[in-house]
């Protein structure tokens, strides 16, 4: 499908278009004509957009940023696929090269229960800043750590952390979800912070609460399809949601069962 | 005339900031729930300063234009972050940290503020690690650290090549523990498009938000600034696309002074640009030219050779030929002011011109022929060669090569690279005392939107230490100083007229803007004004060139507003309206660079004025008349505006002339 010249393609791009949050919405074609193969789709939609401004016409509304796959807030559904047809890469990381001369390129937003879209292409994604705020941290404040050697790190412990950290906090694994679950999301933060040992004292706490938010939240459960990590523009590893689910059994079993300390505080009379 | 008080405590350099610190007025702890503090910007400075101020007890409200605090730019920094821990024994020091700042700076930053930075740098690392930061280790277990530019030490700590991302999660996650506990009130998609002065203090802000196209307004006791860099103003830049400098623009415009617009990094090794579709330029790390060579045909004829067909006595390794003793080495200003010159000259590569070669060829012959040598392979064959040689070089700079080739589909074992500078950083930005205090009481500004430690030059690896140096360790104790001269709760109500007129000036601009209705899109505009930046006011400036971009950019600014076509309504999500906005301030913010760099008699660090170099093209600083921060002060619109000076008064510091050679 990669068109090897260096000969400017044209396409048609069939995009979803929504006014707003609450009024329905409908693809529309555009023609996007004359392209250099080197653009990025972003860049395409830039000239697409320019050419509607340019009549008065309400540009097509995407979310972005960075553009070098790291913020996390591009976010398409392109021919189908959650950050289009390459492996391991964002929205934004996809060249006009992948598309063959005078194709139909069908561009749509994330869709999800809770990720409501907001305008056209643009989803809402506030539901994971709320997981992350129910336990996706160690809870030190500043000013009180200990030197920063005192407590080495095996490599390969830190290195596998390292792996789970690198999530964008795009959503393509909920897009990619035929249940839209937010397990490889999740299980990334909760493998990062439960691998390192600074995050074992809040390490119960953390997957017990975030798994809660999670599924408070409305996100679906996971049934082990890997929809997720094929479409993770990281390159997630699965592997983590198996640990994850051990760690969630775990805490589970060992707050079922853990002696209550006895109240303390007030100091006494 | 604004009064620039630095502030800088009296005392010897490595007392300052201790005694001071343990000098500064407290706020009671039961008052300082009392106090709102509305925070502006979550990236590295303003997420580390929500954390830290909402612990101390004081109510926050953090502000981002971004979906979410975790998309800041920050999120974008490859390299890693300086600290002066001396972890590798190898002689490293606060003092040492300190002194390659400042000289990296070219002697343009404050000893005070510098010094501060390098102290407070080893506490960075202690958060982030108890954080959950997860950065490279060694086998042992424990940190890993590689050099950077402009040190002689290994002091640079790295997570991958994801560094800013890591830190920004790490500060991410405590402002996210903040919000959960109901501590911080987060607020998103929301942009700043005023500030609210009351009495000459800061007192507020005023938001549209993005999404409703409303607007609203913020009272507090105090405003925090976070907003980062303003390089956007060149429209390709390294900078996520969102970037702007409406925040800081909108604050000068209300009277805080903006120091030094002029200063801008330019980094010598980004992707070039490929047409005049293009959005963003990506950055290739420096660690490239530790092996890679950089050339150019020797003919102009040659240029639109394939680079295999032109031999080895057609080509100019210039950074080699104008600088034996650095070589492809040479200090990002030198090389990539070198690289514009070659392409000026038309010998540049690419489809654009605009680009030099940065060539790997040999590098793999010589890892190729040591690693057949190791392996005891005698008499190898030249396939062989180039096989080891490839493998040895994707093991160091494997990454940099797969996104390289993402980017053209080009590869970069079997070519050379095209590369090409580009606008990577911002040393100006609003004045700020010791206290990263504004000339406007109330108003603080951190991290890459303040002008405050790196000088003329910012060097590698030290805008992460001191987004978080400011957020974590500094802001926390200073703005409590402030805070106690001013009565809990005294904010003032929304309904002041300071608020009603600041709503009303940022909602008039927005409708003027709608009303413009004329033919070219606002990126049309974007582009034009990128172009008279880089040609006037870029790597290399001139007085003329200055005076034309003035003018240039003057027209622009009357186009812009009879011109623009932004359609649609103010009344929902304008993406259109959004880029209009702060294109109208990014177009006000050019002239003001160019009327900084006019002014700047002198080459220091990234501001290269053509009439002022040594006769080997080195930056020819005049100490005498320009040792000092320009801070310019609004005069209403129209008018020129005021040029004020804080002297840099050095105790402890001798300013020399920065040799390379
Ligand atoms: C490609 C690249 C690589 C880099 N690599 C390194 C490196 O290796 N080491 C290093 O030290 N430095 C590096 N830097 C520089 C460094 O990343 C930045 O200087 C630094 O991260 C800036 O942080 P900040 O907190 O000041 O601003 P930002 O991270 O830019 O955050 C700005 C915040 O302000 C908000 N905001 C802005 N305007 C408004 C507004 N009007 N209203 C509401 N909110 C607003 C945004 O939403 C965001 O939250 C790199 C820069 C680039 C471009
Ligand atoms: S796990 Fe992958 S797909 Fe899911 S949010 Fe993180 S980076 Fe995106
Ligand atoms: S725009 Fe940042 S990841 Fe795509």
């Amino acid at each position: 499908m990669v068109a090897e010249t260096s000969k400017n393609i044209s396409v048609t791009i069939r995009v979803w278009r929504q006014p707003a949050a609450d009024q329905p919405g409908k693809f529309v074609d555009y023609p996007a004509k004359d392209l250099n193969p080197n653009m990025s789709l972003l860049e395409m939609l830039d000239v697409v957009n320019d050419q509607l401004e340019r009549i008065g016409e309400d540009p097509i509304a995407f979310a972005h940023d960075c553009r070098e796959g790291i913020c996390g807030t591009c976010s398409l559904v392109i021919d189908g696929k959650p950050h289009g047809p390459h492996h391991g890469v964002a929205s934004c990381q996809t060249y006009m090269r992948s598309f063959e001369d005078n194709s139909i390129i069908t561009i749509e937003p994330f869709r999800a229960k809770s990720f409501p879209i907001v305008k056209d292409l643009i989803s809402d994604r506030s539901a994971f800043d709320a997981i992350q705020q129910a336990g996706g941290f160690i809870s030190i404040r500043t000013g009180s750590a200990q030197d920063a050697n005192a407590t080495p790190i095996p490599k390969d412990i830190a290195d596998l952390a390292m792996d789970a950290a690198q999530c964008i906090g795009c959503g393509a694994c909920v897009a990619a979800c035929k249940n839209a679950s937010a397990m490889l999301f999740v299980s990334a933060k909760v493998s990062q912070l439960g691998l390192l040992p600074q995050g074992q004292p809040e390490r119960d706490t953390r997957v017990l609460n975030m798994v809660a938010k999670m599924d408070e939240l409305g996100f679906g459960n996971c049934t082990n399809q890997y929809e997720c990590s094929a479409a993770c523009p990281k390159l997630i590893s699965h592997d983590f949601i198996a640990r994850m689910n051990r760690d969630y059994l775990a805490a589970s079993f060992r707050t079922a069962f853990k002696p209550k300390p006895a109240a303390s505080g007030g100091g006494g009379a | 005339m604004a009064t620039l008080n630095s502030n800088v405590p009296p005392g010897p350099l490595a007392d300052k900031w201790r005694t001071y610190k343990s000098n500064l007025k407290l706020v009671n702890p039961a008052n300082k729930r009392k106090y709102e503090v509305v925070i502006v910007g979550a990236g590295l400075a303003g997420a580390s300063a929500a954390a830290t101020l909402s612990e101390l007890g004081y109510k926050v409200k953090c502000i981002v234009f971004h979906d979410s605090p975790r998309r800041a730019h920050s999120i974008a920094a490859q390299g890693g972050v300086n600290a002066a821990k001396n972890y590798q024994n190898d002689g490293d020091s606060v003092h040492r940290l300190f002194y390659d700042t400042l000289k990296g700076g070219d002697y343009r930053a404050r000893e005070g503020n510098v010094h501060r930075l390098a102290e407070v740098s080893v506490n960075i690392i202690d958060q982030c690690v108890a954080q959950g930061v997860p950065f490279a280790r060694e086998y042992g277990g424990l940190l890993a650290n590689r050099s950077f530019g402009g040190a002689q030490v290994s002091r640079t700590f790295y997570a991958r090549g994801q560094t800013g991302q890591q830190l920004l999660l790490g500060a991410y996650s405590a402002l996210s523990k903040q919000v959960g506990a109901g501590a911080v009130e987060l607020i998103t998609q929301h942009e700043m498009v005023d500030l609210v002065v009351v009495d000459g203090h800061a007192r507020g802000v005023i938001t549209r938000d993005l999404v409703t196209g409303k607007f609203h307004r913020h009272s507090g006791e105090a405003v925090i600034l976070a907003t980062g860099g303003y390089g956007n103003v060149f429209n390709l830049s390294t900078y996520a696309r969102g970037s702007n400098t409406t925040a800081i623009w909108r604050a000068y415009k209300r009277g805080a002074c903006f120091a030094n617009p002029c200063y801008t990094q330019i980094h010598p090794t980004c992707i070039p640009v490929s047409g005049d579709y293009q959005s963003k330029l990506t950055l290739m790390s420096e660690s490239l030219r530790n092996d890679g060579r950089i050339w150019v045909p020797k003919k102009k004829e040659d240029c639109k050779k394939p680079p295999a067909d032109i031999p080895e006595a057609d080509r100019d390794y210039f950074l080699e030929r104008i600088y034996p003793s650095f070589g492809n080495l040479a200090p990002r200003d030198v090389s990539s002011r070198a690289a514009k010159r070659m392409c000026d000259e038309g010998r540049g590569v690419g489809d654009t011109g605009l680009g030099v070669y940065l060539d790997f060829a040999e590098a793999i012959q010589r890892y190729g022929k040591q690693v057949a040598n190791r392996a005891n392979l005698h008499n190898p064959s030249k396939e062989k060669i180039l096989e080891l040689g490839e493998a040895a070089v994707k093991e160091r700079y494997g990454n940099l090569f797969d996104i390289y080739h993402e980017i053209t589909n080009e590869s970069a074992y079997k070519q050379p690279m095209r590369i090409y500078p580009a606008v990577h950083y911002t040393m100006g930005g609003l004045w700020v005392d010791y206290n990263l205090m504004s000339n406007v009481p109330g108003l603080f500004v951190l991290g890459e939107a303040n002008f405050s430690d790196h000088g003329a030059n910012r060097l590698g690896a030290s805008a992460l230490m001191q987004g978080l140096a400011d957020g974590y360790f500094v802001v926390p104790y200073t703005i409590g100083n402030y805070l106690a001269t001013v009565k809990p709760t005294s904010r003032p109500s929304t309904d002041a007229p300071e608020f009603k007129a600041a709503e009303e000036n940022a909602s008039s601009i927005v409708k003027r803007l709608l009303a413009a209705k004329g033919k070219e899109p606002v990126n049309y505009y974007h582009k034009k004004l990128g172009l008279i930046m880089w040609n006037h006011c870029g790597m290399a400036r001139t007085k003329e060139g200055l005076e034309d971009g003035i003018k240039k950019i003057q027209a622009l600014r009357t186009e812009f507003w009879a011109n623009v076509n932004v359609p649609g309504s103010g009344d929902n999500m304008n993406q259109a309206l959004e880029r209009a906005n702060r294109l109208a301030d990014f177009i006000e913010l050019g002239e003001l660079m160019c009327r900084d760099a006019l002014a700047r008699e002198e080459s220091c660090g990234g501001h290269f004025r053509e009439e002022h170099q040594w006769p080997d093209g080195e930056c020819k600083r005049d100490d005498e008349n320009f040792a000092h921060v320009a801070a310019w002060e609004f005069q209403g619109e129209g008018n020129v505006p005021l040029r004020n000076i804080e002297p840099l008064n050095y105790e402890f510091t001798k300013m020399s002339v920065r040799s390379y050679k």
